[in-house]
């Protein structure tokens, strides 16, 4: 008894153990890893990853999964910007409609959620693999930023709006701050609510769930808006980060988020993870990215090396369920 | 001529067969008959090569064999069709009869031209007008089964064991298996059928063998038996059953099931279910008897709101009609089903038994709409925990870990905290231990006394006088009897669950 519950809490911890060692092994080879700086640095970094794969990890827990977010990110960020910067004009009835900061972030994560809700609506009623659902949201969604910005950066957003992405909060970065919230509001869901129960049951074993009365579809079609919106929130980073909206932001951001969600723990047949390991897998890669800059790795040798760690991470887990 | 000499098989404890003896003739239709568990299943598997492990002797064609594996059975010429046949559907007919024997040209490359001409020469043997290269997924089951007789043939198969081969096919399909059957015997084959339907073993079968809880009972010519003895020998039980008489009187109407039928999705125009209702009163607990693929499930199933398209009828409960379409809408009415696997369909393995006890009830869990309150949740999960006996490390406990007896607590005590006004169970008791078995018919007989009604699907007779005030017998799809447990016996169950025309 005793044992077993030892070796869970090893378990809880393994990513972070496995975090504190890649610190521990950057700090001595190279003198400029452990410093406030370039912490925060890694922190502010890695926020919006750790927005995206949060998500992810909601939808991941579900036995699926969400391709789009990269895209969603991308379209969420143009609206947000087009629409601080030019408004709304209407022509016919000679009309101008402003938004505040405020106003757009909202639009943003309300367009990023009705985008995700549409993925969960394809995938539950029409029986869609989510794979292959979100794959082509992926697209839909690139598309329409390219419709919308016409292919050119939207830039000059004003000071105000670039603090979300490059401004400090009690010495903290804002980005970290809005990751921090997104996670707190995900681990609250799956810890202590219906919904999250339900997440773990749905993933656990759909059919058990459904004979248990749970509403499968609205649960899934729940759980992708959520990762929709999370990835909005990451879009109004990124495009408040580097004050312009970029046509072709967030490409492959997809793969990240997913990297640090199987870093993580989290297995991806469902029912099985933790928001907690998801945020340990996005610093570990966050930190990786940064020690092999450091380093002086050469770029192509850091994608070799993050693979691996991914693979390394997966066939650790997969070793650990055998017994 | 195959002969299986004091074949014993264990399971965990559980002796499957016990010192049986078989002797299957060349040249004949060999039926096997047995009520469900009576060792049927396991027996076949031991001949084709499943379980490699067994006590007892095999002596094919004078020979001692013991296969390892399901190909070594096969090489030998032992071929089973089984009853869920195990074609690929995406491959075509030639591709899945050479499946793992392909034959290459002297490139490496499949040679499809001779696969297809040789596989054409095997479909007219079997009477079947398809070209070989046709998907499995375009032919119907009783073409699908063909192919496998087919392909039993092409791997020079000597015996050929058949699984409730007329289970899923149409009677003009069934003539033709028939003319096919006479044909292999014509050329010397063993024939092994196995089948519930009677008059099909006194058309075709030449002799029978009768095997009753695991042990074989008696052998013999088809012609020395009537019905009657075949069903007698089938049934004859020296345990005494202790039945669930009471004085009670049950009058007060719980659930009214009004013409419930259910189509069959792989088989256009035929039904799984047909014109079923009964009345499930207050208190009373309804046993349901039947053998596989009489129906039971389906019917279970069908008023459980799990088959929304395909099936129609009328549900009532407490005088209201209500409209069943999902799951959730008959939990919601009050119904609500303890599912035949209960790995499968009844819990999340990978959940603890508190948050698979608690799913159902989250609800009434739940602060301001917004979270959940664990220190209920816990309470709760204690209170059944110690209620149903439920033996656990801890109430996180994975629920894999437990014993199957405690898995079906947990699937119990689910709806035990909703409140059920009508509990299906459907093979309750499947896979428990005896010590589990008799907590869950107490905890079943608990129940209804309480004043909610209980329907028990069983394939085991005792288990029905065990439990049920009123006993239900379903024969393909619909109600064959319905009699107060004081009238049922062994006989007439079984006689009522056998298809007879």
């Amino acid at each position: 008894m005793a044992a077993i519950h030892y070796k869970q809490r090893i378990k809880s911890l393994q990513s972070l153990i496995a975090l504190l060692l890649l610190c521990i092994v950057l700090t001595i080879l190279t003198d400029k890893f452990f410093t406030a700086d370039n912490g925060l640095n890694v922190l502010r970094q890695t926020a919006v990853n750790i927005c995206i794969a949060t998500g992810m990890t909601l939808v991941v827990l579900t036995a699926g999964i969400d391709l789009s977010v990269g895209s969603v990110l991308a379209l969420c960020g143009a609206i947000a910007a087009g629409l601080l910067k030019n408004g709304i004009a209407l022509q016919a009835t000679d009309t101008y409609i402003g938004f505040t900061i405020l106003g757009v972030i909202l639009v943003a994560i309300i367009v990023g959620a009705v985008l995700g809700w549409f993925n969960g609506f394809v995938i539950t009623k029409f029986n869609v693999p989510p794979f292959v659902a979100t794959l082509a949201m992926l697209t839909i969604a690139r598309g329409f930023t390219m419709l919308y910005t016409k292919g050119q950066p939207i830039s000059n957003l004003g000071a105000k709006f670039a603090f979300i992405g490059a401004g400090s909060f009690l010495g903290i970065p804002v980005p970290v701050w809005i990751a921090l919230a997104v996670v707190l509001i995900a681990a609250f869901i799956t810890r202590q609510t219906r919904l999250g129960r339900y997440i773990y049951a749905i993933g656990g074993n759909e059919t058990a769930a459904r004979f248990s009365g749970i509403n499968i579809s609205a649960v899934k079609m729940i759980v992708y808006a959520l990762a929709g919106a999370m990835a909005a929130i990451g879009g109004i980073i990124v495009t408040s980060r580097l004050d312009s909206a970029q046509p072709n932001a967030g490409s492959s951001y997809e793969l990240d988020a997913i990297a640090a969600v199987v870093i993580g723990g989290t297995s991806l047949s469902g029912g099985r993870g933790t928001i907690w390991g998801t945020v340990m897998g996005a610093i570990i890669i966050g930190v990786l990215n940064n020690g092999l800059v450091l380093l002086n790795v050469s770029p192509f040798w850091q994608q070799v090396v993050k693979g691996a760690v991914i693979l390394l991470a997966v066939i650790i887990d997969k070793l650990d369920k055998k017994d | 001529m195959l002969i299986a000499r004091n074949i014993t098989k264990k399971f965990a404890g559980v002796t499957a067969l016990n010192n049986v003896n078989l002797e299957l003739h060349a040249g004949k239709v060999n039926a096997i008959v047995g009520e469900n568990g009576a060792g049927k299943s396991t027996l076949m598997k031991i001949l084709s090569g499943v379980y490699t492990q067994y006590e007892g002797d095999i002596i094919f064609k004078g020979n001692k064999v013991r296969f390892a594996s399901t190909r070594e059975a096969e090489d030998a010429g032992i071929a089973i069709i089984h009853q869920e046949l195990n074609l690929v559907p995406h491959l075509t007919i030639a591709e899945n009869i050479f499946l793992g024997k392909e034959l290459t040209n002297s490139w490496g490359m499949l040679d499809k031209a001779k696969m297809n001409s040789h596989t054409k020469r095997l479909l007219e043997k079997v009477n079947l007008n398809l070209r070989p290269d046709t998907l499995i997924s375009k032919l119907k089951v009783g073409q699908q089964q063909l192919v496998e007789i087919a392909k039993a043939l092409h791997a020079n198969a000597e015996v050929i064991i058949m699984d409730e081969p007329t289970s899923a096919i149409t009677d003009k399909e069934v003539d033709h298996l028939f003319a096919i059957i006479d044909e292999l015997k014509a050329e010397g084959k063993i024939i092994v059928y196995i089948s519930h339907k009677l008059k099909e073993l006194f058309l075709k079968a030449d002799r029978y063998t009768v095997l009753r809880d695991g042990a074989d009972i008696t052998s013999g010519d088809m012609s020395t038996i009537s019905q009657e003895e075949l069903v007698e020998k089938m049934a004859g039980r020296k345990v005494v059953i202790e039945k669930n008489i009471s004085d009670a009187i049950y009058n007060e109407p719980l659930l009214q099931v009004k013409n419930i039928s259910l189509k069959n999705a792989q088989d256009a125009g035929s039904y799984l279910v047909k014109d079923v209702s009964f009345t499930l009163h207050k208190g009373e607990i309804l046993g349901l008897y039947g053998l596989m693929g009489a129906g039971r499930t389906e019917l279970i199933e069908t008023i459980y709101g799990l088959h929304p398209g395909l099936g129609k009828g009328e549900i009532v409960i407490e005088g209201a009609p209500k409209k069943i379409t999902a799951p959730a809408r008959a939990i919601a009415s009050g119904i609500m089903l303890v599912p035949e696997d209960r790995k499968l369909q009844g819990l999340c393995l990978g959940l603890g038994v508190r948050k698979n006890i608690s799913v159902a009830v989250l609800k009434q869990l739940e602060e301001n709409g917004l979270f959940l309150n664990m220190r209920k949740e816990t309470a709760l999960a204690k209170d059944y925990i110690q209620l149903l006996n439920i033996k656990t490390a801890s109430q996180n406990t994975l629920s894999r870990n437990l014993s199957g007896g405690n898995q079906q607590k947990i699937v119990i005590a689910k709806w035990l905290a909703k409140n059920p006004k009508v509990l299906l169970l459907d093979e309750p008791t499947r896979g428990i231990d005896v010590g589990a078995k008799s907590e869950i018919y107490k905890l079943i007989r608990e129940l209804a006394s309480t004043g909610v009604g209980v329907l028990v699907v069983s394939s085991e007779i005792p288990e029905v006088l065990a439990l049920a005030n009123r006993v239900l017998v379903m024969c393909e799809g619909e109600i064959t009897a319905d009699m107060p447990v004081a009238d049922a016996t062994e006989a007439n169950m079984l006689t009522s669950a056998i298809h007879k025309n």
